[in-house]
């Protein structure tokens, strides 16, 4: 017994050594294996919470290619459901020669930003090269920002829903009722829809979206909510004030829309 | 608590998060990564307590196998540079090692080099061998060692140099 003692006292090192060695060589096993180690893992509340911490701080950096690569995958999703929007309720049936996208939507970065003067416009980082091209709409994942106006090779300026002469097709979601978007030129915040009939059922608080009577925006679009609703001298129509779900002051990417039937609608209409 | 365990103490943290954060990042050439933080064994105090040396080197290990996510590798590697340390000292200093003449801070390049480079190929070969733990694929466990050796021992000759400490030199 005292031989045995004094053995393990005499090699005390090695057997330590053995010893952890022997651990470490238990969670490496473990780790090879399906099933991976419990204990030696990055996601113990030790290195999970400095790698958290770590994160919090680089996740900074990468903000900008971030949005970029989920603003790419928007697009993408965009298009995927552009396809069974609209027009699905009225395709019949799946053939490849007319099942169309009635929709595509770009990404484009806004470069200028007005919003302070009457008549603003907003200029984005894509043009002709991209295929945008006038009469295209604009808009943020949130609502509306407005309808391109005028484009060049790399550029292309969009008449903001912030402009005096801005005229859009919008109206309630749970009705069919619609008007015209307008702005008075005081709060950019808020919109007004005027030339709703007096039979609309309106509340504060109703959604107002984009209703697709034009080829610019598809139906769906969402706008604002009624903040409050006053009728006109003439009793006949609404005028309605309309709280916009973008801030119009902090708009960073949008998204523009073509519309692939634009020109097959217009022939259409300009028949007579 | 004197200077020198205050000193070993901040080493030991300082090179456990520059592992973490901005070594194993690194990734040069592919798949390369240096692994300095062995400099917390190679100048660790050379009158320090064997079996406290052994444990300490084991938890420095098991910490990076934490952040890696990578077993017991680490552990292993620490563990067994930490324990024949003694031997490698013995081969490079020879006589003035036995009789504890040597200063790990201010001893030549060359044979600091011989130093450094025993220690990290003995490390580099256990971590890679566990690490791939394949004995067929001993040509992929070779070639790992030397090119992550040479890319550790670089480094760390930078990292002793750069930060010698000046009431030595």
């Amino acid at each position: 017994m005292q031989q045995i003692i004094n053995f393990l006292i005499r090699n005390k090192h090695s057997l330590l050594f053995l010893l952890l060695l022997f651990l470490s060589l238990i969670f490496t096993i473990q780790s090879h294996s399906y099933h991976r180690s419990k204990f030696v893992s990055s996601t113990n509340f030790f290195s999970g919470g400095i790698y958290d911490w770590q994160h919090s701080i680089s996740d900074y950096f990468r903000l900008k290619e971030e949005n970029e690569r989920l603003l790419e995958e928007n697009e993408r999703l965009h298009n995927i459901i552009s396809v069974f929007g609209v027009d699905s309720v009225t395709t019949k049936y799946v053939d490849s020669l007319s099942f169309n996208k009635p929709y595509t939507y770009t990404k484009a970065r806004v470069i200028k930003n007005d919003y302070s003067k009457i008549d603003n416009y907003i200029l984005i980082n894509k043009g002709e090269n991209d295929s945008i091209f006038p009469d295209m709409g604009i808009i943020t994942d949130k609502g509306v920002v407005g309808i391109v106006e005028n484009t060049t090779q790399n550029y292309g300026r969009i008449i903001s829903i912030l402009n005096s002469n801005s005229r859009i097709n919008a109206g309630l979601k749970n009705s069919n009722q619609y008007g015209s978007l307008i702005w008075n030129g005081k709060d950019p915040n808020i919109v007004q829809l005027e030339t709703v009939p007096r039979q609309a059922a309106l509340k504060e608080g109703d959604t107002i979206i984009t209703h697709g009577r034009s080829t610019i925006f598809p139906r769906g679009i969402k706008i604002g909510t009624i903040l409050n609703y006053t009728l006109d001298q003439n009793k006949s129509y609404y005028l309605i004030d309309v709280k916009l779900f973008n801030d119009m002051t902090n708009i960073g990417f949008v998204y523009a829309i073509k519309n692939n039937d634009a020109i097959e609608i217009k022939n259409l209409e300009n028949l007579d | 608590m004197n200077r020198d365990t205050l000193l070993n103490i901040a080493r030991f943290v300082i090179l456990i998060l520059v592992q973490v954060f901005v070594l194993d990042h690194v990734n040069f050439l592919g798949d390369l990564n240096p692994y300095i933080y062995i400099i917390f064994i190679l100048l660790a105090p050379l009158n320090i307590n064997k079996s406290l040396f052994i444990f300490v080197s084991f938890v420095l290990g098991l910490t990076i196998d934490m952040f890696g996510d990578s077993g017991g590798v680490h552990a292993s590697a620490c563990l067994v540079i930490a324990f024949f340390r003694p031997v490698a000292l013995r081969s490079v200093f020879g006589l003035s090692y036995e009789f504890q003449t040597v200063k790990l801070s201010n001893i030549g390049f060359g044979e600091k080099l011989a130093y450094v480079t025993l220690m990290v190929l003995t490390h580099h070969i256990v971590l890679f061998s566990l690490e791939i733990f394949n004995f067929s694929h001993i040509l992929l466990i070779i070639k790992k060692t030397l090119f992550s050796s040479l890319f550790t021992i670089v480094i760390t000759m930078l990292v002793l140099v750069l930060f010698r400490r000046k009431s030595d030199s």
